[in-house]
């Protein structure tokens, strides 16, 4: 499942429901991202998105973890808008019959997430506000799958 | 066509999207038609090694060709996660 949302989520209740849905796939890997404050003075994250490719791209990612490892579900939920401090961001769980398809796949749904899904972050402080830049390593991540 | 732009470049050229009245053989030729426009237009597509390309939803290259294209949207790299 795909969710694209402004809404805040309560990650805890979404995995719980997530891992009830594939209650017979034995492993469950899940990561949230969660909106933190590396320098000391960021209020809050303003999170811009491409409606409708965001969603067929998130899509396309979860897909092709779906083919590659041996999972039972994949759920991405990934919000936009403003976001405090220590709101969730978003969320991927996977869930396998094994440990190492959950593990690798949840990984790779986070990579690929990072740089090919349209969202865009900007940091927002008392002295302004700026977009996040990507970073190289983001895009090397790519390369190991 | 539909040309739609996003985070910084949306910020720099002032419109989130607009209709582009083109005959641009590629994503290439409708850069330089844009650049031409206005010094706005030029600002935000000065390096395109900063920027990336969607055709109908779809990522592309600048190289790509634009015919049947209905929507382009340019955009800095992205930063999701």
């Amino acid at each position: 499942m795909i969710r694209v949302q402004s809404e805040a989520f309560d990650a805890g209740a979404e995995l719980n429901a997530f891992s009830n849905r594939v209650a017979g796939a034995g492993a469950v890997v899940s990561f949230t991202g969660i909106v933190r404050d590396v320098t000391g003075g960021l209020s809050g994250m303003e999170i811009e998105h491409y409606e409708g490719m965001t969603e067929k791209a998130l899509a396309a990612i979860r897909a092709d973890a779906m083919q590659r490892w041996e999972l039972a579900d994949a759920l991405v939920i990934h919000r936009f808008g403003r976001l405090e401090v220590g709101e969730v961001i978003m969320m991927v769980a996977t869930a396998s019959k094994h440990r190492k398809d959950a593990f690798e796949a949840a990984e790779f749904l986070m990579d690929y997430l990072k740089s090919r899904a349209p969202f865009w972050k900007k940091e927002v402080t008392s002295d302004g506000a700026d977009w996040v830049a990507s970073k190289d390593e983001d895009e090397d991540a790519l390369s190991r799958w | 066509m539909q040309v739609l732009y996003f985070a910084w470049v949306r910020e720099r050229i002032g419109v989130p999207r607009e209709e582009v009245e083109t005959s641009a053989a590629t994503v290439n030729d409708l850069v330089a038609e844009l650049r031409a426009r206005e010094e706005r237009y030029e600002a935000a597509f000065a390096d395109t090694s900063a920027l990336r390309v969607a055709l109908d939803q779809e990522l592309a290259e600048f190289d790509a060709p634009l015919s049947g294209v209905r929507e382009v949207a340019f955009f800095p790299p992205m930063t999701g996660g």
